[in-house]
């Protein structure tokens, strides 16, 4: 069960995944998530799913490594199993025809969960502009498969090591000023979720974020994942995980994204000195 | 077909019974003193994950079993909610029959080592012991149901259930908690081909992530799982029914009828100012990241705050694990806020008693009204309303009033809420052809069956918040009606 049969690194800290999941590759709609258990000790991590292929019976993931499991994780190859993939989770994102562009805005691993929001607004006809964007040009993942299916493609790096230098709000700006956007979606790093809402914002576009929080059961039960919404506290796995991007706290949700990072830290020093990396 | 009663009540006049119940006068029986169960030292328990209660030896056991008079009219039957042969077990006991007590036990409860441990017994079977009404403590019987129940473990002479032959009919049990590990395991009696879905990576529902191993030990949980899966009862982990695959799918699939026991789901909280600060979570959050994540073990990769200063708010048997908890992970102050005075808890007696012997400060007629926090946005303190107790409410519970102007600030690191949980929305919310009530519970008719003629539900996602006893009890009556449902389709 869950066998990877396809691994490739993007960049230093970033790989992707195809992982045997034959139910989960049938019944997974753009927006879900899964939890995944690398082995018998390993956390349970929320990871959206970038794809999926029913004939082959496989789920794509793209995951980043930042602390122990993901580390783990990172370190399979093809033929390993990982212990637990349970999903798809979450609701699907809505896909609706737009008479304006769909601006979808993707930063470092956050495109991965964008891309299959791109290929149904495409699917369905609508003109999609996507902006992706990075700190340097190797964190720019998926552009060829976000190309393919984009009407156009914006590139932003902090740098200016590939495509235009400067942040993910101005290459979205540059989109607003020069055609109708009907909807926005954004994806990535809180951080950056939170100015590109603040964007769009400005301009009244009706835009949607897909919060990666922290999640333990991931199925309703445990509350971690918990966001304020309109100031009403809303549960990520259940509820989410998008949302109308204008009404989340994000300062909040970043705080609450650091609630373990002492603990995660000292696990993460402790593997680290463990296997000598 | 005779009735239960009368069944029950010819049992009684057997000769051996009888010559068993001769053997002791009443009034030598009742000058006997109910067994005091062995515990672990308070002070070591509270560091470690033993299991406090230690069980009864098998003559402490026996002694209790003579206490018990044999009552024509058991009333203790009537407090249980699965009506356990309860005078009947306890004189094979006595008689030193004790796997054949174990075999009495489980012709109408199929978790006792569970039940004799998690079991409100002082609410139930305990509550309506004869020796009540005598001024005397009542006949232990929630001992002597664990005592029976380990004994037949241990013994290695478990035997399994008969069963009929295999009819091949194909079954699926959504949630492998105390409900639905019953119903599986008696329609797996019945002869039915029974699949349990479980949407977690560990079998055993709350009796796993929630219930911790102080109160009921892994090994019990996986014993009687183990058991299911020799029945040929098969487990699918990870998979969540209405996400995984729905019941349509499923239905493709061959399945012909459903049993949902998909328990509670998400946590309630309070919705006051600060709730979401980092070090304030639910009960159902703390207690899984410990006991399914075992994230206290260096060795497990998920993370817990070992707060010094814990306040847990609530009254139920949840907050008297997570305060309890909290002690073993090396909290210095644990303090369990409630709003209502002590005799208002819902939690077992033996779980308030246990508590406080771990050095839990009971801080009742107290409620939170704000958590502040330092400038990371982990909580540090709290405000609490002091409360006084006013008129009864419609349940009789007299309610708790806020006395004006009495608030008190607290220190805390870390805030368990354990306030209740809300029926799990996995289920309403991806099949909604099924009914459900206003509190978002499945609606289910006396037999459990669901306003969908295949699909059968009990427990918590029908209850709303129950216990083990009476989880079990609706498997098991859900496997009855599922019996009959497909008897006749």
């Amino acid at each position: 069960m869950n066998k990877i049969v396809a691994k490739e690194q993007f960049s230093e800290n970033v790989f992707r995944f195809e992982i045997e999941a034959p139910r989960i590759a049938k019944a997974r709609r753009a927006g879900h998530f899964v939890i995944v258990r690398v082995d018998k000790n390993g956390e349970r991590v929320p990871l959206t799913i970038a794809g999926s292929d029913i004939q082959k019976g496989t789920i794509t993931l793209v995951v980043q490594r930042i602390g122990v499991s993901t580390y783990k994780l990172c370190d399979k190859n093809v033929g390993d199993s990982i212990e637990d993939v349970v999903g798809p989770l979450g609701r699907a994102t809505k896909i609706e025809k737009q008479e304006g562009t769909v601006l979808a805005a993707g930063g470092g691993v956050g495109v991965a969960p964008l891309l299959p929001i791109i290929e149904a607004h495409h699917k369905i006809g609508n003109r999609v502009v996507a902006v992706l964007a990075g700190r340097t040009k190797d964190l720019i993942i998926l552009e060829d498969k976000v190309r393919a299916v984009a009407d156009d493609v914006i590139i932003m790096t902090d740098d200016g090591s590939y495509g235009t230098k400067g942040l993910v709000t101005a290459g979205m700006e540059e989109v607003i000023n020069r055609e109708k956007v009907s909807e926005a979606v954004i994806i990535g790093p809180a951080i950056m979720m939170k100015f590109g809402a603040l964007t769009t914002k400005k301009y009244d576009i009706p835009t949607v974020v897909s919060l990666n929080t922290i999640m333990v059961d991931g199925t309703g039960m445990c509350g971690a994942c918990r966001v304020s919404v309109g100031g009403k506290t809303r549960f990520v796995c259940v509820d989410g995980p998008e949302f109308d991007a204008h009404q989340v706290d994000f300062d909040q949700m970043l705080k609450r994204m650091g609630g373990f990072k002492g603990e995660e830290l000292e696990a993460f020093n402790r593997y680290k000195a463990a296997c000598g990396k | 077909m005779a009735s239960i009663e009368e069944t029950r009540k010819q049992e009684r006049e057997q000769e051996w019974r009888k010559a068993v119940r001769d053997s002791i006068k009443p009034k030598d029986r009742m000058a006997i003193e109910r067994v005091k169960m062995t515990e672990a030292d308070a002070e070591v328990r509270s560091h470690s994950y033993v299991e406090v209660n230690e069980g009864l030896t098998l003559e402490q056991a026996s002694q209790e079993a003579k206490r018990c008079l044999d009552c024509p009219t058991p009333l203790c039957v009537t407090g249980c909610p699965v009506e356990i042969n309860i005078p009947t077990f306890i004189k094979h006991l006595e008689a030193g029959k004790i796997l054949e007590a174990a075999g009495v036990i489980k012709e109408t409860s199929s978790l006792p080592a569970v039940c004799g441990r998690v079991c409100p017994q002082e609410k139930q079977c305990e509550s309506k012991c004869i020796y009540n009404k005598t001024g005397k403590k009542p006949v232990a019987i929630g001992y002597l149901e664990r005592f029976v129940a380990d004994y037949e473990r241990n013994s290695g002479k478990a035997a399994l259930p008969k069963q009929e032959a295999a009819n091949g009919v194909k079954v699926a049990v959504v949630g492998s908690g105390p409900a639905g590990l019953t119903c599986a395991g008696e329609l797996a009696k019945k002869g039915y081909d029974v699949t349990v879905f479980e949407a977690l990576h560990e079998i055993g529902g709350v009796l796993k992530y929630g219930i911790p191993e102080f109160r009921l030990p892994n090994d019990i949980v996986d014993f009687e799982i183990n058991n299911l899966r020799k029945m040929g009862v098969k487990f699918e982990a990870d998979f969540i029914v209405g996400k995984t695959a729905t019941m349509d799918d499923l239905r493709a699939e061959g399945f012909k009828a459903f049993f949902v026991g998909s328990g509670a789901g998400l946590p309630r909280f309070m919705n006051i100012p600060g709730e979401n600060y980092n070090g304030i979570m639910s009960s159902n959050e703390y207690l899984t990241r410990v006991n399914l994540m075992h994230a206290a073990d260096e060795k497990f990769d998920t993370p817990v705050i070992f707060g010094k200063k814990v306040a847990v708010i609530g009254g139920g048997n949840t907050a008297m694990d997570s305060v309890r908890t909290a002690r073993r992970l090396g909290a210095e102050r644990v303090m369990l806020i409630y709003r209502r005075s002590e005799a208002e808890m819902p939690a077992r007696l033996e779980e308030v008693h246990h508590a406080k012997e771990e050095g839990v400060e009971f801080h009742t007629l107290c409620n939170p009204v704000e958590y502040m926090a330092d400038e990371k946005g982990n909580v540090c303190g709290m405000k609490v309303q002091r409360m006084e107790l006013g008129e009864p409410d419609e349940k009789g519970r007299r309610k708790p009033v806020p006395i004006p102007g009495a608030i008190d600030e607290m220190e805390v690191d870390l805030v368990v809420v354990s306030v209740g949980v809300s029926p799990n929305p996995l289920i309403p919310d991806t099949h909604p052809d099924i009914k459900t009530t206003e509190r978002g519970t499945l609606e289910a008719n006396d037999g459990l069956q669901t306003s969908v003629a295949d699909v059968f539900a009990g427990g918590d996602i029908v209850r709303g918040g129950a216990t083990v006893i009476l989880a079990m009890g609706d498997g098991r009556k859900a496997a009855a009606s599922i019996d009959e449902y497909l008897k006749k389709n």
